[in-house]
């Protein structure tokens, strides 16, 4: 039996007293490849940065690799991938290399050259990243989740400003990595389209847990038909069943 | 006298000493702070350093003390800024002026419950650095040593927290204690500080080095050591002039300050790009 790598039970989160996320349950096993997909608003966000501990749940448990939240320290294992980075202005004074570094604790140089030019950005490394662009930027900070070759990758709506190339080498880079290293991915994302063509399973969230489950289980419920209305279900279940996405 | 024999005389060894050491300890935090847009924190502590001078003077503390004295409140106050930015309610810089308007308003009321000491408390506003005594040396040589040892080691804590707090809190650093080890440095270089440029340049030793070293778009590490070095070039440039001029020295350095601003971002408009 495949390890638990993220283990939720009962969560709710309030803001300001409204509950954003409601008694939400859902295991992550490893090599799992997980598409959160939602309307705006619907709690996205705030279940990563719950699942991060970037946000403290009033109700329910978090256990990531088998262990609490609160006790939790191997962060090495996690590669993360936020909507967007607050400090990301032209005057930040930080070369490519200082950032895709970020949180190394061995620096390797030959494992920093192998990302950058996985990523496609080796040219850039001595350039400072507020002087590239928002893809240029994106791709540098997928480097970074990715460089120290971790066991879980969450990413946050990872391409939303991209253009059609580089949002297909970060899917296919992240693809890869969970088909052949079996690395456990969480991507959340407004384009189901996407989550229909990469996810194996499918979690849809509107404040409260909407759909948790395999895309065949998905393509074959009436109910998700009713929610989703036939069209946008049939586009999602095309998507998945297109024969590169096959095992 | 020539300008080397200035340099007999021992309160100007202090005084270059001092400033030396607290220049490059504000510099240090500065772009720290100006990075994570906490420019104004330096207002703020001065004014509540300016409080605390005065609260102390009223208790009746001896001159040579007063630095020392006036620490523990405006490292106080620093945590309760913190605090306040970290509350959902109260923005950062408006949590600033909170505290800052505080300080300002108590100074202002033991100032006049007391004319005895008026003097002596608004020569603190103004600073002067040739008045630097010895235990205000050994204070800014022990805040040295602990600031320089805390970027050493928290170096990569400090640059990711720097860059984006929610993403560092991701690798499982501890952004909360990072933060009140950065305030609590800060208070102490504010209060240092006052003693080189007054209590209303305190924020100048902050802003400004970092803000010529961040014109010059280099790594983050070469950025930290340029921001000492416009600093500490600014104070012995301005304890020369000021000397030399009969100028108060606390505005000379920042003048300083400035001139190197100004320079640098004009020679960076002229000159072509390198990169």
């Amino acid at each position: 039996m495949s390890e638990d790598i993220i283990s939720i039970n009962n969560l709710t989160f309030c803001y300001n007293g409204l509950e954003t996320i409601s008694d939400i349950s859902f295991t992550v096993k490893k090599g799992d490849y997980l598409g959160i997909a939602g309307p705006n608003g619907s709690g996205k966000s705030t279940l990563i940065k719950n699942i991060l501990g970037i946000l403290q749940a009033q109700k329910g448990t978090i256990n990531i690799f088998g262990r609490p939240l609160a006790s939790f320290n191997q962060w090495n294992r996690i590669g993360y991938l936020p909507q967007r980075i607050n400090a990301l202005n032209s005057h930040f004074p930080s070369t490519v290399e200082e950032i895709v570094q970020l949180g190394v604790t061995k620096r390797n140089p030959i494992a920093l050259k192998r990302t950058l030019e996985l990523m496609g950005v080796a040219h850039l490394s001595t350039r400072l990243i507020g002087e590239l662009s928002y893809g240029e930027q994106q791709r540098i900070m997928l480097a970074r989740a990715l460089i120290s070759q971790p066991d879980l990758l969450i990413f946050d709506e990872p391409t939303t400003a991209l253009d059609p190339e580089t949002r297909d080498i970060f899917y296919s880079v992240t693809d890869g990595m969970n088909r052949k290293n079996g690395t456990t991915i969480v991507l959340v994302t407004h384009d189901t389209g996407i989550i229909g063509q990469y996810a194996r399973n499918l979690l849809y969230l509107d404040k409260k847990l909407i759909f948790f489950g395999t895309f065949e289980n998905f393509c074959a419920s009436p109910d998700m038909a009713g929610i989703f209305g036939l069209t946008s279900q049939h586009v999602i279940c095309h998507q998945h069943e297109r024969p590169e996405n096959s095992i | 006298m020539g300008l080397i024999d200035i340099f007999n005389y021992e309160f100007v060894q202090r005084a270059f000493m001092a400033g030396i050491l607290i220049a490059a300890i504000s510099s240090i935090l500065g772009v720290f702070l100006v990075l994570r847009r906490f420019s104004l924190i330096g207002d703020g502590l001065a004014h509540v350093t300016f409080g605390s001078v005065a609260f102390v003077m009223f208790l009746g503390v001896s001159p040579l003390y007063i630095t020392l004295a006036a620490l523990p409140i405006v490292m106080l106050s620093s945590l309760a800024i913190l605090k306040l930015t970290q509350s959902k309610r109260i923005q950062g810089d408006a949590a600033i002026g909170v505290v800052s308007s505080l300080g300002i308003a108590a100074g202002i009321i033991l100032a006049s419950l007391s004319n005895g000491y008026n003097i002596d408390l608004f020569s603190y506003l103004f600073g002067n650095i040739l008045t630097v005594t010895r235990i205000e040396l050994l204070l800014s040589f022990i805040v040295f040593l602990v600031v320089a040892a805390t970027v050493i080691i928290f170096y990569d804590d400090l640059f990711a927290l720097t860059f984006d707090e929610e993403l560092a809190r991701t690798m499982g650093i501890k952004t909360g204690r990072i933060n009140t080890i950065l305030f609590l440095l800060t208070a102490v270089a504010a209060v240092l500080a006052m003693k080189v440029a007054g209590i209303m340049l305190v924020s100048a030793m902050l802003i400004l080095p970092p803000l010529t070293a961040l014109q010059l778009s280099l790594s983050f590490r070469m950025t930290i050591i340029a921001a000492v070095f416009f600093s500490i070039l600014s104070v012995i440039c301005g304890i020369i002039v000021a000397f030399v001029l009969n100028l108060p020295a606390g505005g000379t350095i920042v003048i300083f300050n400035i001139g190197f601003l100004l320079f640098i971002s004009g020679a960076k408009k002229i000159l072509p790009s390198t990169r």
